[in-house]
């Protein structure tokens, strides 16, 4: 444990806006702590350069899930456990559940959650993939009031977001449109547990009569950001599903990424895999 | 043969302190007054210590400090020879080389001041590859680099090649390894110039400990004293290392005068401890259209990093090991140990035997394939028998049958028809199944007349009340020896398991049995245990206390009476090496071991052609040890060692950089999980062992030896892709199915 | 200068007993465990959420205790291996473990059981693949798994027969 303790402090909450009003104070000294399982960590191997945090682990605002007709709206603070089991989501949102699912062992799900997982902008989470293929928003609330975005483009370069110092994620919104669109989720990691991914594809593509009339692609690990294949969607939106179709997509999907080399695997081996993976989601489009 | 207690699953002696939370590691001990230490290390590889700055903000005066002119007696790490200091002077040799220590009651602090600490290196050119080392692009060690060398010779290797129908070469490698052991290492030390040195700590040879004590303070042997605490696996990374950690915790204590515990937390413990030694084999074998092997020539080299430690033995065992059990009427050995500037290689179940394992088994599939022959007709043809000789000179003494060990371990994976029904099956499929083994075999105690050097020593001591105590030097770790003993002289004895108690290895108390390696200690230290039972056993019988066909409650009344009448009931038995054993260390020729364990081993893969992911499906475990003590030990032996050679094969990769290991966490060094690895299905011949106790040969090493090359020969099978190293990681595997399909 | 950040006080229940502590708040629930209450039964094998040894429950959840802080313990139940028996009487995992072989150096044997306590208790009968997943995140270096899972189906049986 290489983190000298007495130098941080972790205070405890009141209410949302006690939190609200610390992480305003003080132009970002104070950041939030949700379930540990990335900050701690950093802290473990002396590593967590941040000094001062407030644990809103408890605050019931940014809990629960809600379905109403059009929406589920899961809070900040749900734990990939909770994902995996609720029902709805289950059933409508499978992607998001089996991200959740290959995320750490059931120790780390039953502590991880959607927003800190988000917060943490690491390009190989598992979860976001998922998020931005349901076309997921989220609500960034602070002292000064709230706002939702799109996932989409949140991610501005490695590690950046558009998350101000004073803004804290309070829920994700995810609309129920997507429900009988053809879904595909594959994670390749390391090992076949508790992996940190090499390469990471969430997919889902509404098919009518053999035609692409909608398309969604998002990457883990191939980029600074987990991010959608813009430009290869567009490429398949509106046409035929054809092998010519797949292949020229291929190739497009191949110089929208940007891997690279690192101790756990090579550009060349996500690159490939990437497109391999693609190839598996067209394939099961024909196939049906 | 009936035996009571041997041959059957008698529960672990130490469980129940395991089940419930209750078994103490070193870390879980803590004294009134304890410090903390830690260790300052090099950040580079090689260069000259130019200057040690302690920096701000830290109350330095509250600190113990240590550096080596603080060192009593002699600045080395005692092993078999003098050359690894304790702690860096003026020159380092590898990163994460120890140079300083530092004390204090608070380990948080204690932290911080590490870091605080600047050490100022001249940096010198380095060496990092076996090839850089032999190419002397720096001398680096010694005069040329090389730690040791070895030639085995058999026949005349020259005179085959012109005359053989097929001559097949290839050159094979397998990397690094880490020994993870779930518990890093730890010791706690008390050490004044009055009282002597006391450590207490996660180790596997006391004795090794105590002697490296010894050197380092210039103390007689009676001042000094090495207790083991239970200790959460070793696997040979706990041989050597715990001396390099007790030396340093007994440092600080010595300075400060009060007992200092060091932990190493996992990211030290990766980073700075040994690992298995990286090897690379070159072979090339003669044979013929009719399947006879006519020659190999094997050129085995080991990577052995900075200082000498344990090289010439791991390489030694590799050496003998390199030709399999195979009868070749020519064969020419050659190998070399090589110092880069990496932190000491060392000692990991297998070693050295995995390493020239994999290069033949995997090579011997390759000379099948060109010489037209299925790989298992290979080696039917041309398996060891009794009667003839290894490639070192050894008559096989005992009853071996290779063929039927194959037979069995074909059977119940189903080989042949999966070997068939797979080549069919995947050119339709994109996940690609396959099926290989590997056949080969481990010898168990030390080296030719390592034995005879160790003199190893046990005593048993039956008590008043007949309770009976055995005192060996031989540590528990996970293997079982706890329980083994206690059967061993339960069985000897005419008791039951709970009469006996094994005491806690510490140097004030038990003799030294040798180091727990080498796939010893059951059949060595196990003999030494059944004999010195027996001499209990004669001695009650003859003092006519005793009569024979006796019960536990009569034996317990004749302990008592014999000691009130005679004193203390103990035995003591010295290692006694076999005199029709004979081993030629000049020539490196004759018998090299008492015993072998005998093995073919099956594994089925399927491999993922989209991501070049590779999955263990099954694993047929077949082996040939003697009398199986513990059928449950045993198989949680092969089980685990298995599962490490799979990781070996295929998950565990050392990323190194200019001798640095950069991936020394558990997130980045992959080591399997419960979903990596399948129900691994181990099946024992049992052909009972003259001179093993009850029967038993060695077990522990055997299943790192043909794991991975079993593996490597499925996922040739499997893609057809020419696997020549291990770990076969995916981004590897892809690069060479992009080759099989162009 | 040196404790800036002053300790508080955490109160919680430990194996059934009321508890309080002072701690940093950011310490970790492992090293409270292991050095405030002396319960080092749950053990400290990579710090960083990967090997499970310091698998401990929270409010009936399993959880790495070191990557839990202090704090966050407030008003928690836990239990730790040393909370699985109850008195002398092992639990069926305990007792599975050791007839079937599922320990042998032990030091992961601590998470394990709590993990293979928290399953059968999720699922009474696991399938292969719920155990599996179920026990993913506890490395074990000694057994293969081979034996801890056989450790599971056995205690699975003695709890149906109510033994």
């Amino acid at each position: 444990m290489r983190a000298y303790l007495p130098e941080y402090q972790l205070k405890a909450t009141h209410d949302l806006p006690a939190v609200l009003d610390l992480l305003a104070h003080d132009s970002g000294s104070w950041k939030p702590f949700a379930g540990g399982t990335d900050l701690m960590v950093l802290l473990d191997s002396g590593k967590l350069p941040h000094r001062n945090f407030v644990s809103i682990w408890k605050l019931p605002e940014l809990r629960g899930i809600e379905v109403t007709p059009d929406h589920v709206t899961i809070g900040a603070l749900t734990t990939y456990t909770e994902l995996r089991r609720h029902e709805t989501l289950a059933r409508e949102f499978p992607l998001l559940c089996r991200a959740a699912a290959e995320t750490g062992g059931i120790a780390t799900q039953n502590r991880g959650t959607l927003g800190g997982n988000v917060a943490n902008a690491s390009p190989a989470s598992d979860s976001p993939p998922a998020l931005l293929v349901y076309d997921a928003e989220l609500e960034l609330i602070s002292a000064r009031g709230a706002r939702w975005r799109p996932l989409h483009g949140f991610y501005s370069g490695y590690k950046q977001m558009d998350l101000r110092r004073d803004e804290l994620i309070r829920r994700f919104r995810l609309a129920r449109s997507k429900r009988d669109w053809r879904q595909h989720y594959r994670k390749v990691g390391t090992r076949r547990a508790q992996a940190i991914s090499k390469v990471c594809f969430a997919a889902a593509a509404n098919v009518e009569e053999g035609r692409i009339a909608d398309i969604r692609l998002a990457f883990g690990s191939v980029a600074p950001t987990v991010f959608r294949a813009m430009a290869t969607e567009q490429s398949l939106r509106g046409e035929k599903i054809s092998p010519a179709l797949w292949s020229a997509a291929r190739e497009t999907l191949g110089s929208e990424i940007a891997p690279i080399d690192d101790m756990r695997s090579t550009a060349r081996y996500r690159r490939h895999v990437a497109q391999n993976l693609f190839m598996e989601f067209m394939e099961m489009l024909s196939a049906h | 043969m009936t035996t009571h207690i041997i041959g059957q699953s008698v529960q672990r002696k130490e469980g129940r302190e395991k089940v419930t939370g209750s078994a103490h590691y070193v870390d879980d001990l803590t004294f009134p007054h304890m410090l903390h230490g830690v260790t300052v290390r090099s950040s580079i590889a090689r260069g000259r210590i130019r200057g040690i700055h302690f920096g701000e903000g830290i109350p330095w005066d509250e600190f113990t400090i240590v550096t080596a002119a603080d060192i009593p007696g002699q600045n080395r790490v005692a092993l078999i020879i003098d050359d690894q200091p304790c702690l860096a002077d003026t020159i380092v040799n590898h990163p994460e080389e120890p140079i300083l220590l530092l004390a204090h009651p608070d380990k948080y602090l204690l932290e911080k001041a590490r870091r605080a600490v600047q050490i100022e290196i001249e940096p010198l050119p380095g060496v990092f590859t076996i090839e850089e080392s032999l190419a002397k692009k720096e001398i680096i060690w010694g005069a040329d680099n090389i730690f040791k060398s070895f030639l085995i010779e058999k026949g005349n290797v020259d005179a085959a090649w012109a005359s053989a129908d097929f001559v097949v070469e290839g050159e094979y490698e397998t990397g690094a390894q880490e020994q993870l052991y779930i518990e890093p290492q730890g010791m706690i030390a008390l050490a004044s110039k009055a009282e002597g040195v006391t450590v207490w700590g996660s180790l596997q040879c006391p004795y090794y400990v105590h002697k490296a004590l010894v050197q380092l303070f210039g103390l007689p042997k009676e001042k000094i004293r090495v207790v083991q605490t239970e200790t959460g696996g070793g696997f040979g990374g706990k041989e050597e290392y715990p001396s390099m950690i007790a030396c340093h915790a007994a440092l600080l204590a010595w300075k400060s005068g009060e007992r200092v515990k060091i932990i190493y937390d996992r990211a030290e413990d990766m980073a700075a401890t040994t690992k298995r030694h990286p090897s690379r084999t070159r072979h090339r074998t003669a044979v013929n259209r009719d399947g006879k092997i006519l020659a190999m020539e094997v050129d085995f080299a080991i990577d052995g990093g900075a200082y000498l430690t344990l090289s010439p033995v791991v390489l030694s065992r590799g050496t003998i090991h390199a030709a399999g059990p195979y009868n070749c009427p020519n064969v020419r050995i050659r190998s070399r140990a090589v110092a880069t500037n990496a932190p000491p290689h060392g000692a990991f179940r297998g070693f050295g035997a995995p390493q020239s394992v994999f290069a033949l088994e995997r090579h011997l599939d390759r000379v099948a394939e060109a010489g037209g022959l299925a790989p298992d007709e290979l080696r039917r043809r041309n398996f060891i028998h009794e009667g003839e000789k290894l490639a070192f000179g050894q008559i096989v003494r005992e009853k071996v049958d290779m063929e039927r060990l194959m037979q069995r371990a074909f059977e119940l994976s189903d080989y042949s028809a999966k070997r068939a029904r797979f080549k069919a099956e995947n050119a339709n499929h994109g996940i690609k199944k396959g099926i290989g083994f590997a056949a080969f075999f481990h010898g168990a105690g030390f080296t030719g007349s390592g034995e005879e050097y160790l003199a190893s020593e046990a005593a048993l001591e039956a008590t008043p009340e007949g309770r009976i105590r055995v005192m060996a030097g031989s540590t528990e770790m996970g293997q079982g020896t706890n329980t083994v003993f206690a059967q061993i002289a339960a069985e000897a004895l005419g008791l039951d398991c709970e009469q006996i108690d094994i005491v806690q290895p510490d140097t004030a108390n038990v003799p030294n049995s040798g180091p727990t390696v080498a796939s010893r200690t059951t059949m060595i230290v196990g003999g030494l245990v059944e004999s010195a039972a027996r001499q209990i056993r004669e001695l009650l019988l003859t003092s006519s206390f005793l009569k024979p066909g006796y019960g536990a409650q009569s034996f317990a009344d004749a302990c008592g009476r014999y000691i009130e009448k005679f004193g203390p009931l103990k035995s003591f038995v010295k290692y006694e090496h076999p005199r029709d054993l004979h081993w030629d260390d000049e020539k490196y020729q004759g018998d090299a071991y008492g015993a072998y364990g005998w093995a073919v081993y099956v594994a089925e893969v399927s491999v993922d052609t989209r991501t070049a992911e590779i999955h263990v499906d099954d694993f047929v475990a077949v082996q040939e040890v003697g009398k199986v003590i513990n059928p449950i030990l045993a198989a949680g032996q092969v089980e685990g060692g298995v599962a490490q050679g799979i990781g070996l094969a295929l998950y565990e990769n050392v990323v190194w950089h200019e001798g640095r290991m950069v991936n020394g966490q558990m997130t980045n060094y992959i080591m399997p999980t419960s979903m990596d690895v399948p129900t691994i299905r181990a099946v024992f011949e049992e052909i009972p062992y003259g001179r093993g106790p009850a029967g038993a040969k060695g077990i522990g090493e055997l299943p790192l030896d043909g794991t991975a090359p079993a593996i490597a020969n499925a996922i040739a099978h499997a893609t057809g892709a020419d696997i020549t190293r291990v770990p076969v990681t995916p981004e590897v595997l892809f690069e060479m199915l992009e080759q099989v399909h162009a | 200068m040196r404790d800036a950040a002053v300790k508080i006080r955490v109160k919680c229940r430990v194996n059934g007993r009321s508890v309080t502590v002072e701690s940093h708040p950011m310490a970790r629930l492992l090293d409270v465990l292991r050095e405030e209450l002396g319960l080092t039964g749950t053990k400290e094998g990579c710090g960083e959420g990967e090997c499970g040894s310091c698998s401990v429950e929270i409010d009936g959840e399993l959880v790495n205790s070191c990557l839990v802080p202090a704090l966050q313990a407030e008003g928690a139940e836990i239990r730790t291996i040393e909370g699985v028996a109850d008195g002398n009487r092992l639990h069926a995992v305990q007792q599975a473990f050791l007839a079937s072989g599922g320990a042998q150096c032990g030091i992961c044997t601590p998470g394990m059981i709590l993990a293979a306590v928290n399953l059968l208790a999720r699922y009474p009968r696991p399938t292969d693949a719920q155990m599996r997943e179920g026990l993913a995140g506890n490395l074990c270096r000694c057994t293969g798994y081979t034996k801890i899972f056989e450790s599971v189906v056995e205690a699975c049986h003695a709890m149906e027969r109510g033994s």
